[in-house]
């Protein structure tokens, strides 16, 4: 069953608290967030249900905004989460080289997760960062200035996170 | 070196906290202001000429004096931070190094605007700006500029940091207010302006990030100092992320009097095309705003200097100029391919549209996929004239500006660089192994027939 724990759930009520009495419903996008967050980094049903209960909203009202914002995931992901940018500046820059060497060496195609359920690779639109392309959000960061070097550090970088974790 | 009116101070040690930021000077505008009225504080921001620096460039003032005021109705000021078109990356580096400059701007924002409850609407990706403001915010309000009172003066004013969740259509300010409702990001059709019924109907102010830092310098200096920055219109400065096939990529502030040449080829600036390669165009003020080939980009049509500023850049109208816009300037190289540049802007746009109305969400997805066949070499003649058809009845035909900007990109690729759309179809094999190369772009003046 879904729930947050005690303190996420303070954390809720002190995002609710940000908006007008009456208002609550602003709060569903954080909400969202959080509930990504603490249940496994994507929203079941269960989990846009449990956050319709806490607003007390209808749950389609949920539904129709986690459909509409890419950031949600609606099916389960890795562990790590590659999200490499490939709009115009990042193209001039390579991106695409750098999604192809990501798929052959985690033999993967976009949007699909690696048998071990440590990797998924998403493809997105401008990150904001054209600057320093070409780039992946992963996680709560950006990783810039990607060459196939620094792919195979962040890589292998995951993999001992993941074995020191477990 | 240029006039620095908002990073002037970026790279002080520590300025990222109250303490740091303090020392330098930080908050006196808020000092200043709260013993102004705030119809003066509007009065002097008319006076500066600041423009709004999110794209559409409206002066800021008189935005500000359209807001309604009914009695016993709150009002709100929502800071847009969603900083999502391609090429726009300044507001990211404002907030992750002066985050108490924006702080600062929107104290006394909202303070000219009567907003005691003010939103900063940051896109979602931007995950650990969220936890920078969340800082700056904590540490204004400990050290009174911000809560209930604020230096005795009455006034009270609380700032909210307000996720998004990955969606470009929420930098649209009608888009975002409907996100900030905790609803899907779909444009409302206007009138009513925000202004009037904006934010839970309420009268409300939507600004851009840098706009609203601006207001601190505009505050500390005198309206007429500021106006004198700059050139004409284009008062101030502007800050421009500059990317794409250059030395120096980055954000940079610069008094809008310098040459786009300057800009690109200085030290100071861009540092020039790497490897010694030819310039073959640009965009110079985010996606949506027309492409231009290099002779167009540095000298307008009529043979004059072409500068980096608002008037400047728009000289020529579409047919040879461009837009200042986001200030997103994506530079091409002499081996980069126009077709395959604009197949990835059709294809975020496509992305993007949120699908209201036919002309964007159809069309979109139209020019993403001719605009694929064309760069697989896999197009035809006709192709070229169907995309040039369906980018002209997007234009003007839908419920927010996001159909036009998709659609003026693909118009100007093709006002600009038919010949290499030409190429494609010609030559489909070597269009994919080679690029077209530089045809005549990099001549010194060669206007095109429309
Ligand atoms: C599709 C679309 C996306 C936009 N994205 C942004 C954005 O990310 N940031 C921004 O400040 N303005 C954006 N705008 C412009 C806003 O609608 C609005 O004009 C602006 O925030 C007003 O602030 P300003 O007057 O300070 O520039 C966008 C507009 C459109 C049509
Ligand atoms: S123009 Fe496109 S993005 Fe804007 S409201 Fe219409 S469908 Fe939505």
């Amino acid at each position: 069953m879904v729930k947050f724990t005690d303190d996420k759930l303070a954390k809720a009520k002190e995002i609710i608290a940000r908006y007008p009495m009456g208002k609550h419903k602003s709060a569903l996008l954080p909400l969202l967030h959080l509930a990504q967050e603490n249940f496994g980094g994507w929203l079941s049903v269960e989990a846009m249900d449990y956050v319709a209960e806490i607003l007390n909203i209808e749950a389609i009202e949920v539904y129709e905004v986690a459909t509409f914002y890419s950031m949600y995931n609606l099916k389960p992901v890795g562990k790590f989460i590659f999200e490499v940018c490939q709009t115009g500046p990042c193209m001039l820059n390579g991106s695409d080289n750098i999604i192809d060497y990501i798929k052959q060496k985690l033999n993967i195609g976009v949007g699909e997760t690696t048998a071990d359920g440590l990797f998924t690779l998403k493809t997105v639109e401008c990150l904001g960062a054209c600057g320093y392309a070409p780039i992946m959000q992963f996680g709560k960061n950006y990783r810039e200035h990607l060459t196939k070097e620094r792919v195979d550090q962040l890589i292998e970088e995951c993999r001992n996170n993941a074995a020191t974790n477990n | 070196m240029g006039i620095k009116l908002l990073l002037d101070k970026a790279h002080v040690e520590g300025i990222r906290f109250y303490d740091a930021y303090r020392r330098e000077g930080g908050y006196r505008s808020v000092e200043k202001a709260l013993k102004m009225s705030p119809n003066d504080i509007v009065e002097e921001v008319k006076k500066s000429g600041l423009r709004g620096r999110g794209g559409a460039g409206f002066p800021t003032g008189m935005k500000w004096s359209f807001l309604a005021k009914p009695e016993g109705v709150p009002r709100y000021l929502v800071c847009n931070a969603d900083e999502s078109e391609p090429g726009t990356f300044k507001d990211r580096y404002l907030m992750e190094f002066l985050p108490h400059l924006l702080i600062e701007g929107l104290i006394v924002s909202s303070f000219a605007l009567g907003s005691n409850r003010t939103y900063i609407y940051i896109r979602g990706e931007y995950a650990w700006i969220v936890d920078i403001l969340e800082h700056a915010i904590a540490e204004a309000k400990a050290n009174g500029f911000l809560g209930t009172n604020i230096l005795g003066s009455g006034f009270d004013c609380e700032i909210y940091v307000h996720r998004g969740a990955g969606a470009y259509i929420c930098g649209e300010e009608t888009a975002l207010l409907e996100s900030l409702e905790g609803k899907r990001g779909n444009p409302r059709i206007k009138p009513p302006f925000p202004a009037i019924k904006g934010l839970w109907d309420s009268p409300t102010v939507v600004n851009n990030v840098e706009t609203l830092m601006a207001i601190v310098p505009i505050m500390n200096m005198g309206a007429e100092e500021y106006a004198k920055i700059g050139v004409g219109k284009s008062t101030g400065t502007k800050l421009i992320s500059a990317c794409g096939n250059i030395n120096k990529a980055g954000v940079y502030e610069i008094d809008m009097t310098i040459s786009v040449e300057e800009f690109i080829y200085s030290d100071e600036y861009c540092g020039g095309i790497p490897n010694g390669k030819k310039l073959k165009a640009c965009i110079p003020g985010g996606s949506s705003v027309p492409i231009l080939p290099a002779n167009l980009l540095l000298k307008t049509a009529k043979g004059e200097t072409r500068y980096m500023n608002y008037e400047s850049l728009a000289d020529g109208g579409f047919a040879t100029g461009s837009m200042m816009g986001s200030g997103g300037f994506i530079v091409l190289d002499e081996d980069q391919c126009v077709v395959r540049h604009t197949y990835t802007l059709a294809r975020f746009y496509r992305h993007e549209s949120c699908g209201q109305c036919s002309p964007c969400r159809e069309g979109t997805g139209w020019m993403e996929k001719i605009l694929l066949s064309l760069e697989k070499g896999k197009g035809k003649m006709s192709d070229i004239d169907l995309l040039w058809d369906i980018q002209r009845k997007i234009e003007g035909n839908t419920i927010c500006p996001l159909g036009d900007a998709a659609a003026w990109p693909v118009a100007a690729a093709i006002r600009h660089f038919r010949d290499e759309f030409e190429w494609h179809v010609l030559n489909p094999e070597e269009s994919q192994t080679r690029n077209f190369g530089l045809a005549h772009y990099a001549d010194p003046i060669h206007v095109p027939t429309v």
